[in-house]
């Protein structure tokens, strides 16, 4: 009997496994088409060129004909770490801004997110408030702050200062690091909300309510039950965070355009590219904010790829 | 038997009443918590959206008002004046077009090769499907900076090969095929995961149908990506219409620039009108306010599809 049974399977998983395998030639084609375009565009308008400039952060080249290549090995690299002194003071702007992102300005998104997930009362004001920033372009976020941080803006206006006198803010290195930070916040708070609500609506509200009943705090349940919860979510902002701290570039373009009044990486290639001539400094700039998002990168693929590769 | 029934249901009836009141208790606290934390979040709303009242509100007012009496002054005059300059002046219509010409036809082939490649990722199985996926998902989070060196070569080559410089460089056409490379690299991704989630069957049925792969496509499952296609594609508008990197660098005719890029320039032209600028920067951010108002749904949908798989 048992055979029986095997035997009328068999033909039919055959048959199937036979349909999927064979594709008519326009089927072969079309999939080829399918695949092909996208494939070849990424490949060639990203894939490529990253290569490319790899390579080039490790030559001398004008830029113009490509048989001018030279061989440098490391000698833009060394020129940038030892003979360069911004290079050192962009990092170090970098870092500032990672270390704002991690420790107040992602917190806080989170924290946010938490509370209006709580359905407090005027939740979805306030998520429409922050969320506002998000749809913003940097460059209409450069001229709202703008408004307000200029000689004659608001905070001096409160201040009681005149023009002549004014705070400036974008120009004092006093203080234009936290100014940056501060737009750059306003921004990144609503963002990493809008995330973290998105994942704390798939937590288990049952898992918060026996919480709750065990007579766990508020923060006990947070740090217990829902954040460990939330782990994949947990990575995604954290890789989110570090990109965006080190690609940032808009904000400060904005503001200085590429004379660059606040070093950052990000400008920085840019400033070598459109300046600078024979040497590919900006080629090697790249590549160090490249090898620096090399790790938030994959665990970002790690994360998403989990059920893939395995 | 009934004798004991009873007297575990007093019992437990008495733990209830118990763990009721301790509830309440903690409630009452809570609720007390509650109203505090709104409050504290509530402030923290209005400050999040003051900045783009007080933009709004600037714009609102002649620029020589606040010359003459400060920004503190109390409004003599409040109309769009402003507006209907700024429409005028900075040629707003005109950098509206080259937005729409650049945004448009990207968003439209963002979201079309990246469903034909989530398609066939997901639907046929070849071994390098995963690798594919890879691929994509990873090119979209290289910092622009590295690739933009060879781009910006290649696009020159390639225009020198057609005897148009500026077939590529400078062209709309060569900011849309660069944002194309890019994003559909997040496109493909989370179209993948949303198409793993569409049962088998209806593709192997299609299949037993004898559908040619062509059809299977754009008959069957398409219409099944309608509304992961409606929310990327609002995210997608959203994020090449606030797009600022490419842009600038990839043109260098202003009048060719989209209107974000465009409102770099004009903040050093017309800093002398600060007021007319912050017209120019709220009608510049009307779109994205209309994505905020209207489409808020498919916009947060779409930037979360991509960090919560389901």
């Amino acid at each position: 009997m048992s055979s029986a049974a095997q035997l009328e399977k068999k033909p039919v998983k055959r048959q199937k496994l036979k349909k999927r395998r064979t594709f008519s030639r326009t089927d072969r084609l079309t999939l080829g088409v399918f695949i092909g375009i996208p494939t070849f565009l990424h490949v060639a308008l990203v894939w490529f060129p990253a290569m490319a400039t790899i390579y080039l952060s490790f030559t001398y080249w004008t830029g113009i004909h490509i048989g001018d290549i030279q061989w440098a090995g490391f000698a833009n690299y060394e020129n940038i770490f030892f003979n360069t002194p911004i290079f050192w003071d962009a990092l170090r702007v970098n870092v500032v801004w990672l270390v704002w992102f991690g420790v107040i300005a992602t917190p806080l998104g989170i924290l946010l997110a938490y509370q209006i997930d709580r359905e407090i009362r005027g939740h979805k004001f306030y998520q429409s408030a922050y969320y506002l920033p998000v749809v913003l372009s940097l460059a209409v976020i450069g001229v709202i702050w703008n408004f307000l941080l200029r000689p004659d803006g608001l905070v001096n206006g409160l201040l009681g200062l005149e023009i002549s006198e004014a705070v400036s803010f974008f120009g004092d290195d006093r203080y234009n690091i936290w100014v940056i930070l501060t737009m750059a916040s306003w921004r990144h708070i609503g963002y990493i909300m809008l995330l973290y609500l998105a994942g704390l609506k798939a937590v288990d509200a049952t898992l918060r309510e026996a919480a709750s009943i065990d007579g766990a705090t508020e923060w006990q349940t947070f740090k217990k039950v829902v954040f460990p919860a939330m782990k994949p979510v947990n990575i995604i902002v954290i890789v989110i965070t570090i990109i965006e701290s080190l690609r940032a570039f808009d904000l400060i373009y904005i503001i200085y355009g590429s004379s660059g009044g606040l070093p950052i990486l990000g400008v920085l290639v840019f400033q070598n590219i459109a300046g600078e001539g024979a040497s590919m400094k900006g080629a090697a700039y790249a590549v160090i904010l490249f090898l620096l998002s090399i790790v938030p990168i994959v665990s970002y693929l790690r994360q998403q790829f989990k059920e893939d590769v395995s | 038997m009934s004798v004991t029934e009873n007297r575990v249901d007093k019992k437990a009836a008495e733990k209830a009443t118990q763990a009721e009141q301790k509830l309440k208790r903690s409630r009452g606290a809570q609720a007390v918590k509650d109203r505090i934390i709104s409050i504290f979040i509530g402030f923290f709303a209005l400050a999040w959206l003051f900045p783009i009242i007080w933009t709004f509100y600037s714009s609102l007012r002649p620029y020589k008002e606040i010359r003459a009496g400060g920004v503190l002054s109390f409004p003599k005059e409040l109309n769009f004046n402003n507006y209907i300059e700024a429409i005028s002046r900075m040629e707003l219509p005109t950098y509206f077009f080259n937005t729409a010409l650049i945004t448009l036809p990207a968003v439209f082939l963002i979201l079309l090769l990246g469903s034909l490649m989530a398609f066939v990722v997901t639907r046929y199985s070849f071994k390098a499907n995963v690798a594919l996926l890879l691929l994509f998902t990873a090119g979209n989070l290289l910092p622009p900076q590295l690739v933009f060196i060879p781009v910006f070569k290649m696009y020159l080559a390639l225009g020198d090969l057609v005897g148009d410089r500026r077939f590529l460089y400078d062209s709309p056409f060569g900011v849309i095929l660069i944002h194309v490379a890019f994003q559909m690299g997040f496109a493909t991704f989370v179209l993948s995961s949303y198409m793993k989630t569409i049962p088998k069957e209806i593709s192997e049925s299609a299949l037993v149908d004898g559908a040619s792969v062509f059809t299977h496509f754009f008959r069957v499952m398409l219409p099944l990506l309608r509304p992961p296609l409606a929310s990327l594609g609002v995210l997608m508008t959203t994020w090449i219409y606030n797009d600022f990197f490419w842009a600038l660098v990839l043109m260098s005719t202003d009048s060719k620039r989209p209107i974000t890029s465009a409102l770099g320039r004009l903040t050093g032209e017309f800093v002398t009108d600060y007021n007319l600028l912050a017209a120019g920067a709220m009608i510049a951010a009307l779109p994205t306010l209309i994505v905020f108002f209207v489409l808020r749904k498919q916009f947060i949908s779409g930037l979360t599809l991509g960090s919560t798989k389901g």
